[in-house]
């Protein structure tokens, strides 16, 4: 018995599934197969192959050369398939030479398929261009001149009106321009137009259609969903785009078959599954689920035991020259080793890079608020910047002007020649230009930030109060466990990134910015936990931070290797000579971290002078040339929650997130909870985002960018008629091996088990095993994996770890991913 | 001077044969082989235009080697320097130059390093060769190499399907170009009385007298090279191919579509200026056509709300624009015009990527709601219907379709009862009749007279039936060699029979019809039987049969690699001045055995993959 069609809830549904990418200026990770997270990740990924026929995996023959490579372990591979199928033998003949089918097609498309089957017409391409053309323009958000007339209306509205005002039509026929200004006319009534009678087929036809465009219907979602992710907003829905979407293909069969076609219904047959119908078991996404596994296992496994042998002090407290916190990014993870090398009496630490302060913000001149921490995080604050307005340099070559025919003719007979020249020295001196994005320009070094309350506007508070400041002072500290033994320095160093020609830019950011640089943030914690009142407060709380130690502000750009002090302000003497040393040790740490990301290079020279190579890594991040200013968070693997002496003599060659946490003060888990509410979503989602990317690059990632051509400054899309292209671009995604995050948390069993019961929707990344869990006890190092819903005794089946002595000369060895290493502290 | 003339296509052909044969995994070598080619022809050509200059830029014309001749007939490649040249020599090593080395960090790990420079560098013998050309028929080689670099280039991507249909799209577009060269030849021929250099052209004297006796045949000829030159500069009616070619890896896009290709159209029209230069009807022509394309493009590039898009149709409106200067006769004005817009449009395209941080920082700090433009100023019913229409690219894509494919598809169509079989049942007797038929003279007169347009019909029909079918692919592929033995039978009729014509026509054409044929074979054995119906992707299953077969297709597209390059021009020469429908249909085989050939190519060798992907996922990418 069908049943009947009731359009808002398929609706409803059918979003769920569409990617959820904001635009480009507010790009944040995400897991994306985030709709199918409340199955388990194999089971999860097998639906998701079937039905909309995503690639989920490597190729089987990927993981078979692996193997022979040495990449993935027999060792891991036999107990893999001991622990899943008992019998190892008979799986590991599969593994290694079962033969199965290449293609399989997806359920998604198969009814619509048939208007090509029966008619021979490729619906697809009568429709899709002018579909996205018209869509492109209502919601451009400054490419176009001559913009779409919109007065305010939602886009239907918009679109009656220009159809009722104009001698042209976006359609071929008369009557379907009919149909559209019939204010009573549903996606039901299309339905049956278009589908026919068969009710059941309605769901199912919406499916194939908007999955044929899944980029420009996801954004559309989106921005029906966040508004204000559009500085300049539209009033769109998903509904709105199917409806005039059906319209198209009405008019654009009745233009090619001139009235004489059936509905599609009734060609349908029984060979057309039903979308949500349950999945059959398929051996091989069993097969490929084993070999990852085994891919996954044969890098934890070595994680493992290197933090089971390392073996490392802490620093005496009167020995302490500085501390110095960062984000949990995995970009972090080498800089903070490469500063602890060079000066053995610091301290790093790592959290997210918000530093626990929530608010908008609005730099000097600034016409709108940009919010400064995680996504999901709605702030009631604003932190404005006072001081004078910095000229943004402008580039004519981006001006309008030089695309109308008349101011386009003097544009062309000189500018033109100017073009010449500046591409010239774009290519032999790349230098910042105001076409860069650059971390640096998102507030100026010397203009001032207030902290303090001073008023409520637009409906958020200007400004903390004192209890507020404290409280998140109060709160960053214990979460990673900084509570005595205060350096006279503590620096809060954000992150950003500088690239030009990438329309990604806001991906190099930082993630728990949403996709900004991190140096407001930076500067407002410090302000603030420099304040006597607050100090007095946190006194009360057990936290006492000397007179004598100041926090300071920075920013970190990834991408170049520098670091800006927001110290302006700061006038003790004792200061200034303390931190000139500091900045020394960081310049020379910032050298070193060059040279070790430049072995990823092709063009750059690892055993060259440190200090050369750094100057190198600068000119690219300016390059218009170079796709691949940096890496970002390509190799991701792991998230490490817990004291820096866990983990600070084992190499993990930048594949780590880094959340400083001290169980000590922490008994009970609370701000453990904090931490892996966030860093499961966060960590997960760039983890998950990146491994998707990777093995699906046509349909998950964004494929390779160099074709890629923006579309309304929201998205990109490759050449003029295409689906905008969701995910990563492949140049930020080749070299990383797609493996799920192992989240490994400093702290006993039980009370990790009791912390991630708290919420549901954090306990579904660990149940779900989207996120790999393993808790080592902090006293016994003793492991346990957490699978089907509890913790698990585990022993690593690595023997042993390989000490390293000469870092340098390892870097230098290999542009691939390295096992892990002990390093040699002495 | 001669000698430093010819090293500017040697130059660019020695680096291109070079960058052939060098290893596909070797970026470095493959990139500095590229940019030493065009670093060498940039100082060549620096240095000897300033020598140039220095010494009175006089006009160099050089005839060098005779390809073929008889008694009415040569082809003879001549090569020409003047200011034109010079100019466009000038600007398109510097913008070569900049790119390739651009293209060298910019390409870095993508599949296609290789395949990439090889383009780009035949693409540029392409340009050296039709600039520097001193006749009709050398430009046409030039013109030739740029068309199929083109397709090349645009289905860079060739595993994905819109690429692969745009690239199919602009080739179509190009071949309209090829065959108004191919007819003003033709025509030309019949006016001069020989074949013409462009160095004669500058004879004014010359140019009047013949002119004055043959005014329409003159009309017609400027015509040709306007239809020419409008499709390969995308003036209107053909302007929506522009942004349709902006599918390959940004910086071939930036340096062909936004400047070099784009701008060849121009060159013909200022070539052939001393040509036209007193037919004041087809100046005003000219003039009138820019004039529309401006505006219209400008419309169009108003609306656009993708930045790739929006540069092509800045672009277009400025040629528009130098169209109107080259025939108000501002030839200097019309050469900077193009050096800036070249220089302009191909930095823009460069850093168009970078848009999205600079307007949205621009939008962030100085916003305004809805900016008014300056449509404004209209009434609104006016101004929706210009915003409807320009949104639509005032159909122009969609005319195509309706007015030049669809007429064609509809007439295949209608052939539908000629399957294989048939077709080979009826008209190989029927050639086999008719050629005894002729050779034994047993024909009368009138028969005489219409037998080449029925002949050449024939082939037409065939050649149709070869562009529509959808199921079987040898079959196409054998109807478009069958196509031009009909011609050749045609044209042997109408003239003057002479075996060793038809011998040089149709060697290229058996060749590379019997080596297509062989390619196809292997292919059916070794993955089975395929149709027409989908795009296949195989050349990454295939590489070698793919080039081999992609050899053989230009040998049967009369591409200027075998002798029946030479023998479509002198088909030609064989019709006689007033038998326009016999030119008419013998030109329409021409464009429509290019399109049937490229077609059968892409299907096969291009698109996504049929191993790896299933029928209805072809879109997503």
């Amino acid at each position: 018995m069908p049943t009947s069609f009731d359009e808002h809830q398929v609706i409803h549904e059918l979003k769920h599934f569409l990617p959820a990418q904001a635009p480009l200026m507010d790009f944040v990770h995400h897991n994306t197969l985030h709709a199918f997270q409340n199955l388990a990740f194999h089971e999860a990924l097998a639906t998701a192959h079937v039905k909309l026929g995503y690639q989920v995996y490597f190729p089987l023959e990927n993981f078979r050369s692996m193997y022979q490579e040495g990449r993935i372990s027999d060792d891991v591979l036999e107990r893999v398939l001991v622990q899943k199928k008992g019998n190892a033998e008979a799986w590991k003949g599969k593994l290694l030479f079962g033969e199965y089918p290449t293609v399989e097609p997806g359920r998604v498309g198969a009814l619509r398929g048939i208007w090509k089957s029966t008619y021979g017409i490729d619906l697809d391409s009568l429709v899709h261009p002018t579909l996205f053309r018209i869509i492109g323009s209502f919601l451009d958000q400054g490419i176009s001149i001559w913009n779409f007339p919109l007065n305010g209306k939602s886009f239907l509205e918009a679109i009656r009106t220009l159809e009722s005002t104009s001698f042209a039509s976006m359609f071929y026929r008369k009557e379907t321009k009919k149909l559209l200004l019939d204010p009573e006319l549903s996606i039901t009534d299309l339905l049956k137009k278009v589908v026919g009678d068969k009710e059941e087929l309605y769901e199912q036809y919406l499916y194939d259609q908007q999955f044929s465009h899944q980029g420009w219907s996801g954004m559309v979602s989106t921005v029906e969903d966040l508004p204000q992710t559009l500085l300049d907003t539209r009033l769109i829905k998903l509904e709105d785009l199917i409806l005039f979407e059906l319209l198209l293909e009405f008019d654009a069969l009745n233009y090619k078959l001139d009235q004489s076609w059936s509905p599609i219904g009734h060609f349908a047959t029984e060979k057309i599954i039903p979308l949500h119908d349950p999945i059959a078991y398929s051996e091989k996404l069993d097969v490929v689920s084993l070999w990852q596994e085994a891919f996954e296992w044969t890098y934890y496994d070595q994680v493992l035991k290197g933090l089971q042998m390392e073996k490392v002090d802490s620093i005496q407290p009167h020995a302490k020259s500085f501390q110095a916190m960062f984000c949990i990014d995995d970009r972090e993870c080498s800089f903070r080793r490469h500063l602890e090398a060079l000066d053995p009496a610091c301290d790093t630490y790592g959290t997210p890079g918000f530093f626990s302060v929530e608010f908008f913000y609005q730099p000097v001149g600034g016409k709108f608020y940009t919010k400064l921490c995680p996504a999901p995080v709605t702030p009631n604050f604003l932190i404005k910047e006072e001081g004078s307005e910095k000229k943004s340099g402008t580039d004519l070559h981006f001006s309008k002007h030089s695309h109308n025919f008349y101011t386009g003719w003097l544009f062309s007979q000189t500018l033109g020649f100017w073009s010449a020249a500046k591409l010239f020295v774009n290519l032999f001196k790349p230098s910042m230009s105001p076409a860069t994005a650059s971390s640096l320009k998102h507030v100026d070094k010397f203009s001032t930030i207030r902290v303090d309350y001073q008023a409520i506007e637009n409906g958020l508070q200007v400004g903390f109060h004192i209890e507020e400041m404290a409280v998140r002072v109060e709160s960053l500290l214990k979460s990673i466990g900084l509570v005595d033994n205060f350096a006279p320095i503590v620096y809060v160093i954000g992150h950003g990134a500088s690239s030009v020609n990438n329309p990604h830019y806001a991906a190099y950011d930082c993630g728990a910015c949403s996709g900004r640089a991190g140096s407001v943030n930076a500067r407002v914690i410090s302000q603030m936990a420099n304040k006597p009142e607050v100090r007095a407060i946190l006194r009360e709380k057990g936290i006492h931070i000397p007179e004598t130690t100041v926090f300071v502000g920075g920013l970190r750009d990834t991408t170049r290797d520098d670091v800006v002090f927001y110290d302006e302000q700061i006038t003790y003497a004792d200061y200034k000579i303390k931190h000139a040393e500091h900045v020394k040790l960081f310049e020379k740490a910032l050298n070193n971290n060059a040279k070790e990301r430049s072995r990823r290079f092709e063009s750059i020279n690892t055993s060259a002078r440190a200090s050369d190579i750094h100057e190198k890594i600068r000119t690219r991040s300016v390059s218009i040339f170079e796709p691949r200013p940096e890496l970002n968070h390509a190799t991701n693997a792991l998230c490490i929650v817990g004291r820096r002496e866990l983990s600070k003599g084992v190499f993990l060659d930048r594949r780590s997130f880094l959340n400083s946490f001290d169980y000590r003060v922490d008994l009970d888990g609370t701000y453990l909870f904090n931490i892996l509410k966030a860093a499961a979503p966060v960590c997960g989602g760039i983890n998950l985002e990146y491994y998707f990317s990777r093995v699906d690059g046509e349909k998950l990632g964004a494929g390779t960018k160099l074709p890629h051509n923006v579309m309304g400054l929201f998205g990109v899309a490759n050449g003029i008629d295409g689906d905008l292209r969701p995910g990563l671009p492949a140049q930020m995604t080749e070299v990383h091996d797609p493996v799920r995050l192992l989240l490994i948390v400093e702290h006993f069993p039980e009370i990790v088990l009791k912390t991630i019961q708290k919420a549901e929707e954090t306990y579904e990344w660990f149940i779900n095993d989207w996120v790999k869990l393993v808790s080592i006890n902090p006293e016994t190092k003793e492991l346990f994996v957490f699978e089907k819903g509890e913790f698990k005794p585990y022993e690593p089946l690595t023997k042993d770890i390989q000490e390293i002595d000469n870092l340098d000369e390892l870097l230098a060895s290999s542009q691939e991913n390295f096992p892990v290493y002990l390093l040699n502290q002495n | 001077m001669n000698l430093t003339l010819h090293l500017f296509i040697w130059v660019p052909i020695f680096g291109f044969l070079v960058s052939l044969i060098l290893p596909k995994k070797n970026e470095t070598l493959i990139s500095v082989t590229a940019f030493s080619t065009l670093a060498i022809q940039l100082s060549l050509a620096t240095g000897f235009i300033a020598y140039w200059l220095f010494r009175g830029a006089k006009t160099i014309q050089i005839n060098d080697l005779i390809l073929f001749k008889n008694e009415e007939y040569v082809f003879q490649i001549d090569f020409l320097f003047d200011k034109i040249t010079a100019v466009y020599l000038l600007v398109g090593a510097i913008l070569t130059f900049m790119v390739t080395l651009y293209s060298r960090y910019y390409l870095h790990r993508e599949a296609g390093y290789k395949r990439f420079f090889n383009t780009t560098l035949f693409f540029y013998v392409g340009y050296c060769v039709t600039t520097l050309s001193g006749n009709l028929e050398t430009l046409f080689i030039g013109w030739e190499i740029l068309g199929i670099s083109s397709f090349l280039l645009i289905s860079f991507y060739r595993e994905r399907y819109l690429p692969v249909k745009n690239a199919v799209k602009v080739f179509s577009i190009y071949r309209i170009g090829d065959v108004g060269i191919i007819l003003a030849m033709w025509a030309s021929h019949h006016l001069w009385g020989q074949n013409i250099t462009f160095f004669q052209l500058n004879n004014a004297e010359l140019v009047h007298e013949h002119l004055q006796t043959h005014s329409i045949i003159g009309v017609f000829i400027s015509l040709m090279f306007l239809l020419s030159a409008t499709a390969k500069s995308a003036q209107l009616p053909f302007s929506s191919w522009l942004p349709r070619a902006m599918e390959g890896p940004t910086p071939s896009s930036a340096i062909f579509y936004g400047s070099l290709s784009v701008h060849i159209g121009v060159f013909l029209m200022l070539r052939t200026f001393p040509f036209w230069e007193n037919q004041t009807s087809v100046r005003i022509l000219i003039a009138a056509l820019g004039l529309l394309t401006a505006l219209v493009a400008t419309g169009i590039a108003r609306v656009q709300s993708s930045v790739k898009s929006q540069i092509a149709y800045a672009s277009i409106a400025q040629i528009g624009l130098i169209f109107i200067e080259v025939s108000l006769g501002f030839e200097k004005l019309a050469l900077f015009h193009f050096a800036g817009n070249a220089f302009l449009r191909t930095y823009q395209l460069l850093v168009s990527p970078s848009v999205v941080s600079y307007l949205i920082r621009e939008q962030f700090y100085h916003f305004e709601p809805r900016s008014s433009s300056i449509e404004r100023l209209l009434p609104i019913k006016l101004r929706n219907t210009l915003y409807v229409l320009c949104l639509k690219e005032w159909n122009l894509d969609s005319m195509l379709y309706q007015y030049l494919w669809n007429p064609m598809k509809w007439a295949g169509n209608k052939l539908n009862f000629l399957n294989g079989k048939r077709l080979m049942a009826y008209f190989v007797p029927a050639f086999g009749i008719s050629y005894y038929l002729i050779n034994e003279n047993q024909m009368n007169v009138t028969a005489l007279h219409w037998l080449p347009v029925f002949f050449a019909g024939i082939g037409l029909v065939l050649v149709f039936k070869s562009f529509t079918q959808r199921r079987s692919i040898r079959l196409s592929w054998i109807l478009v060699i069958m196509n031009h033995f009909w011609i050749a039978l045609a044209i042997s009729l109408n003239e003057k029979f002479d075996s060793f014509e038809s011998v040089l026509y149709l060697s290229g054409i058996m060749v590379a019809g019997l080596i297509g044929y062989l390619c196809l074979q292997r292919l059916f054995q070794q993955e089975g039987k395929m149709t027409l119906n989908r795009f296949q992707g195989l050349s990454e299953n295939h590489p070698k049969i793919a080039l081999i077969f992609l050899l053989a297709c230009l040998g049967l597209t009369g591409f200027p690699i075998t002798p029946t390059f030479i023998g479509e021009d002198l088909i030609f020469s064989h019709i006689h001045e007033d038998q326009f429908l016999l030119a008419g249909i013998v030109s329409l085989s021409f464009i429509l055995d290019g399109l049937a050939v490229i077609r059968i190519y892409a299907r096969i060798f291009m698109g996504p993959n049929y191993r790896t992907h299933a029928t209805f996922s072809n879109r997503y990418f």
